[in-house]
């Protein structure tokens, strides 16, 4: 269906969407051992006893972990409880090592949050509840086609930490959920708590969604929706499942409570072959660990030292930077670049120049290269020194250009290399002129017709002379020079 | 309460324990002989009455966030019965959409 | 039947001074082990023994030894129940699912007495997976009671308390969790103490009902349980409801006195229906320490009876959740099945012996929606009331509580088929793993042969007091304690 046909069916039917996020958090061992959480080790190389579950291991809690995922929900404006429980979630998979999940259950680690992911036409506020974060442990993975007629288990991710983030069903759109995953996305990367990555599997989405006729109050049954690797996919996907629960119902039917899978390939929801209402997870509170408890003065601190929020950071750009939004929206989408952004302004000063050589000349070098700030070798304090070099006029603005990309080779800061490839501005009348002299003769007809009243030739002739100076030439100096010259 | 022999197919199934059906019959009568001794917990008053939390009340300790792990000094596969290259096999799952096999 | 020829202190001495040999020490013990243990009439304490091993290790041992510092049990021989993770024999829970498994790691209690200078001596038979009270459920076959070789040595420890009642070792270490060190103890006639919960690391302790488990020890005399518990208990990062409390040396409890202390004796415990000559021994006993100038008193613990129930309602429940991990996946006994399902059951199936089924069964009931709240929530709640009962009384002044340890002497063999009926012989012990506080039995006497127990109940943490009774009760007895 297009989507203007959904926008249709939406005109009488009400789509509610809760989404259910996993996120793996970033620490160096696991939740309830000292394993690596380190990814792409061989297969069963990073486990032990405990996440083996071997008769007789016992869990011991991450500090970071706890620390991570206590920053994250505050993050989230949820309360962080002092007091919180781990409980067992029962169930047999082959990559559920124990046979159950140690996991949060009755008294989770926060409640009652709320994320702000857009604005009304009317300048209010669309918010996403946030029933609860608790904190979890990860399975292992199974991989089903590797060889014919088993399945290989491997158990190195088995005990990672996650949090998972269960919102309210307060989205009303495929766009709404898919500006909440965006939205949740940019507030854990800021408080650098885990690389929430979809296609690296550190961000895992399941979705619940119903359908209602506009104008009724009560939810309609819904369905899960599982299996999708990207936020586009989310979007989709329930669009998809929308659509036939909108269906079903209009014919008068019922729907039924079930697993859906989201096959992207081809495009389609399809019922899971698992069967439901089979899982009785039998929670109870899990004995080898014992309540979680917070000083209360550590959550206080915890928050007063959360790092800064996209939304305050965005308000601190306009007010502080005098930035439009075109240019904060791409400054501060990613945490990273926002923080190189500042470093390069306050060393040099004037945010706007910094803006456009950060948006242009540097997110353009990311992305021919490997993106990866952390090893760009342009270090802030050097592109701010080469900005200082063009303000003071000791070079052009070309020769910039060109100093940085030997900035980007080499690392070598930018004076070092003005000076060794001759990039130093010349703003010396006698050579200025002489290169001026060279030009008018090289360019007889052009020179005459500038003289002439021609003065959009002044680029060219300018062109030519910073060509031949290889960009060292002031182009203020040198266009006195030439009014002087060939002026009237 | 009585159990009966539904429940106990269905308990049986969560607990993965294959029961012959003599055994599973047999189960219907001694888990009710038992749980029928059980059935004095139910007139006792408990209002307000916390459920026990472990008897330390100092709290969950943490460690810190780094290794090394415990160390195995036999490898998996001395005492995993399949490993190949790394991984442990299992039979294949017959629906492996999911996590939880039916 | 005499103990070992020397306790434990003894042969820390000994062995110190040079008097004696590690590899020596071992020797007899295999011996004697060789004696009791084989042919049709064997006790079968052992499921694994592997006697090269042993006697290598000692000779290794032995050299090290005669120079070394005088650690808390050099050069004694400590059985170790089977559910107890060791490096070299196998760990099988006497189960049919562990046959053969050998642990790629080892149980801290076991480390550390290493560490002491003890020698881990072979794996002791038990009940498959710690449920049972008479070690007559195992899939090992059962094992049987030294004293008396017709009776259950009781269980789930049946097997560590039958090596040191037989005399091989004088210390083993086994496993409580309704009573499994304390009602062998008591039918074999040696001490067995279960400690506080927490105060002893679960880490390497199979587990089954975590919020009960412990690991207990056995000795042929007080000293020999206190000096052992001294070595094993302490905080272990490993495991999180580990106390962080310091360690005294249980052993100096010998010299305390016990003049104007207060004894409670709890109605609860001496029913009408007890056997009286069982109470005759018990109110022997109170007599003895009342001479040595303790105060008796009468109390009450009015949730007593309701331990059974909560007890075989908490436990199964956690044992159906701590067992989900023998699934045949990665260690141990795996069968083949229809797809991953049937491997799971036909491995379960044929893994697991009928008792263990059926807590599994239970467990997994009590647990599962709609039965949480009136079965599991409810028996946590009781037990906080039960929990609650001891509180209160020692909060009155009461310092120790004394009590029979089991209503009955050791059974025959395949006497007793119910289950219900054998969860009974839980009754006195029970309390104590759902209260979490410390408790030990010793011997106080027999009665046609066959031994008495009586139990010390201690508060949280309070194995000090406990060991200065019972010391005091053990040298008042003398021989006493087995007539």
């Amino acid at each position: 269906m297009t989507a203007p046909a959904i926008d249709a069916l939406m005109r009488d039917w009400e789509m509610v969407v809760g989404l259910e996020v996993h996120v793996q958090l970033k620490t160096r061992t696991k939740a309830f051992c000292a394993c690596s959480t380190e990814y792409g080790a061989p297969p069963n190389t990073n486990v032990c006893p405990v996440c083996l579950a071997l008769p007789g291991a016992l869990p011991t809690l991450n500090a970071h972990a706890v620390e991570l995922a206590t920053r994250a929900a505050l993050a989230l404006g949820c309360t962080v409880h002092a007091n919180s429980v781990f409980a067992r979630k029962n169930y047999f998979y082959p990559d559920l090592p124990k046979g159950y999940q140690i996991s949060q259950f009755d008294q989770p680690l926060a409640t009652d949050g709320r994320v702000e992911i857009g604005r009304r036409e009317d300048g209010s506020p669309i918010n996403v509840g946030v029933t609860r974060v608790h904190m979890e442990e990860d399975a292992g993975k199974s991989v089903h086609d590797r060889y014919a007629g088993a399945t290989a288990i491997d158990l190195n991710r088995a005990g990672v930490p996650l949090i998972e983030i269960v919102s309210e069903p307060d989205m009303r759109s495929a766009r709404e959920a898919g500006a909440y995953l965006r939205v949740l996305k940019q507030i854990l990367e800021y408080m650098a708590v885990s690389d929430v990555s979809m296609e690296e599997g550190s961000l895992r989405v399941d979705a619940n969604v119903s359908a209602r006729r506009r104008g009724q109050t009560r939810l309609g049954t819904k369905t899960e929706v599982k299996n999708m690797n990207s936020f586009s996919g989310v979007e989709r996907a329930l669009e998809m499942e929308f659509i036939r629960q909108v269906g079903v119902l209009e014919q008068g039917g019922r729907i039924d409570q079930q697993t859906m899978l989201w096959d992207g390939a081809a495009g389609q929801v399809r019922p899971s072959r698992t069967k439901e209402g089979s899982h009785d997870y039998r929670y109870f509170p899990e004995p080898d660990l014992p309540p979680l408890l917070l000083e209360q003065g550590w959550i206080d601190r915890t928050l007063h030292e959360l790092p800064e929020l996209p939304a305050a950071r965005r308000a601190r750009f306009a007010s502080e930077y005098a930035l439009g939004d075109y240019d904060i929206d791409v400054l501060t989408a990613d945490p990273v670049i926002a923080d190189y952004y500042e470093s390069v302004t306050r060393a040099h000063g004037d945010s706007k120049a910094a803006a456009n050589w950060v948006m242009g000349e540097v997110l353009a070098q990311l992305r021919a290269g490997d993106g990866d700030l952390a090893t760009f070798r342009v270090r802030p304090h050097d592109l701010a020194e080469l900005l200082n070099l063009v303000r003071d006029g000791v070079v052009s603005h070309t020769a910039a250009k060109q100093i940085f990309a030997r900035m980007v080779a080499t690392g070598d800061p930018p004076a070092q290399i003005a000076e060794r490839e001759g990039l130093v501005k010349v703003d010396d009348d006698a050579q200025l002129s002489r290169w001026l002299d060279e030009v008018v003769a090289e360019m007889p007809t052009e020179a005459e017709r500038f003289r002439n009243g021609e003065r959009k030739l002044q680029g060219v002739l300018i062109g030519a002379v910073m060509k031949k100076s290889k960009g060292r030439a002031d182009p203020r100096r040198l266009n006195q020079l030439l009014a002087e010259r060939l002026g009237r | 309460m009585a159990v009966t022999i539904h429940d106990v197919r269905h308990v049986a199934a969560l607990a993965r324990l294959g029961l012959t059906d003599e055994r599973a019959a047999s189960l219907v009568q001694e888990m009710n002989t038992i749980l029928a001794h059980m059935d004095a917990l139910s007139a006792v008053d408990t209002t307000g009455v916390d459920a026990v939390a472990g008897v330390g009340a100092g709290g969950l300790p943490v460690r810190a966030d780094k290794g090394p792990p415990l160390p195995l000094t036999r490898s998996l596969d001395a005492f995993a019965p399949s490993v190949r290259d790394g991984f442990i096999l299992v039979p294949r799952l017959s629906t492996h959409d999911t996590a939880e096999e039916s | 039947m005499s103990g070992p020829a020397h306790g434990a202190g003894a042969l820390r001495e000994h062995t110190h001074r040079g008097a004696l040999a590690a590899s020596d020490t071992v020797a007899s013990a295999l011996e004697r082990a060789d004696e009791v243990n084989a042919g049709r009439d064997g006790l079968n304490i052992f499921v694994s023994l592997d006697e090269k091993h042993l006697r290598r290790h000692a000779e290794a041992c032995s050299g090290f030894m005669a120079h070394a510092e005088p650690a808390p049990l050099l050069g004694v021989p400590v059985a170790i129940k089977d559910n107890i993770a060791s490096l070299h024999h196998p760990t099988t829970c006497g189960s049919r699912i562990l046959a053969g498994y050998r642990s790629p790691y080892e149980a801290t209690v076991v480390r550390r007495l290493r560490a002491a200078g003890a020698i881990p001596f072979g794996k002791t038979n038990m009940d498959e997976f710690a449920m049972g009270s008479s070690t007559e459920h195992s899939a090992y076959g059962p094992t049987r009671n030294p004293v008396a070789p017709d009776r259950v040595p009781g269980g789930s420890s049946g097997g560590s308390a039958a090596a040191v009642a037989a005399g091989i070792v004088p210390v083993a270490l086994g496993s409580e969790t309704g009573g499994s060190v304390r009602q062998p103890a008591a039918f074999c006639g040696i001490v067995g103490v279960k400690p506080t919960y927490g105060r002893v690391s679960r880490f390497g302790l199979v587990a089954f009902a975590s919020s009960l488990d412990q690991v207990g020890v056995f000795g042929a005399t007080v000293d020999d349980a206190a000096r052992t518990l001294g070595v094993i208990a302490g905080r272990d990062p490993l495991d999180s409801t580990s106390a962080d409390l310091p360690v005294p040396d249980y052993h100096r409890a010998t010299d305390g006195a016990i003049r104007g202390l207060v004894i409670g004796r709890p109605k609860e415990y001496f029913p009408e229906s007890l056997d009286p000559r069982v109470r005759q021994r018990c109110d022997a006993a109170l007599e003895k320490l009342r001479e040595l100038g303790a105060e008796i008193r009468d109390v009450s613990l009015p949730h007593t009876e309701l331990a059974i129930p909560v007890y075989y309602i908490v436990a199964p429940a956690e044992a159906s959740s701590n067992l989900a991990r023998f699934d045949g996946v990665r260690y141990g006994l795996r069968m083949e099945g229809d797809g991953l399902r049937g491997m799971y059951e036909a491995t379960r199936s044929r893994g697991f012996g009928p008792e263990v089924t059926r807590r599994i069964m239970i467990g997994t009931y009590v647990l599962s929606a709609g039965y949480y709240d009136a079965y599991y929530r409810k028996a946590q709640q009781v037990r906080t009331l039960i929990t609650g009962d001891f509180a209160r009384v020692f909060a009155s002044g009461v310092d120790v509580l004394f009590t029979p340890t089991t209503p009955t002497t050791a059974f025959p063999i395949g006497a007793i088929s119910d289950p219900y009926e054998m969860y009974l012989s839980d009754i006195f012990t029970a309390t104590a793993n759902l209260a979490g506080v410390p408790a030990m039995s010793q011997p106080i006497g027999r009665v046609d042969g066959l031994p008495v127990g009586g139990q010390f109940i201690a508060p949280h943490f309070g194995e000090e007091s406990m060991f200065t009774f019972a010391y005091a009760l053990e040298r008042a007895l003398g021989d006493e304690a087995r007539s």
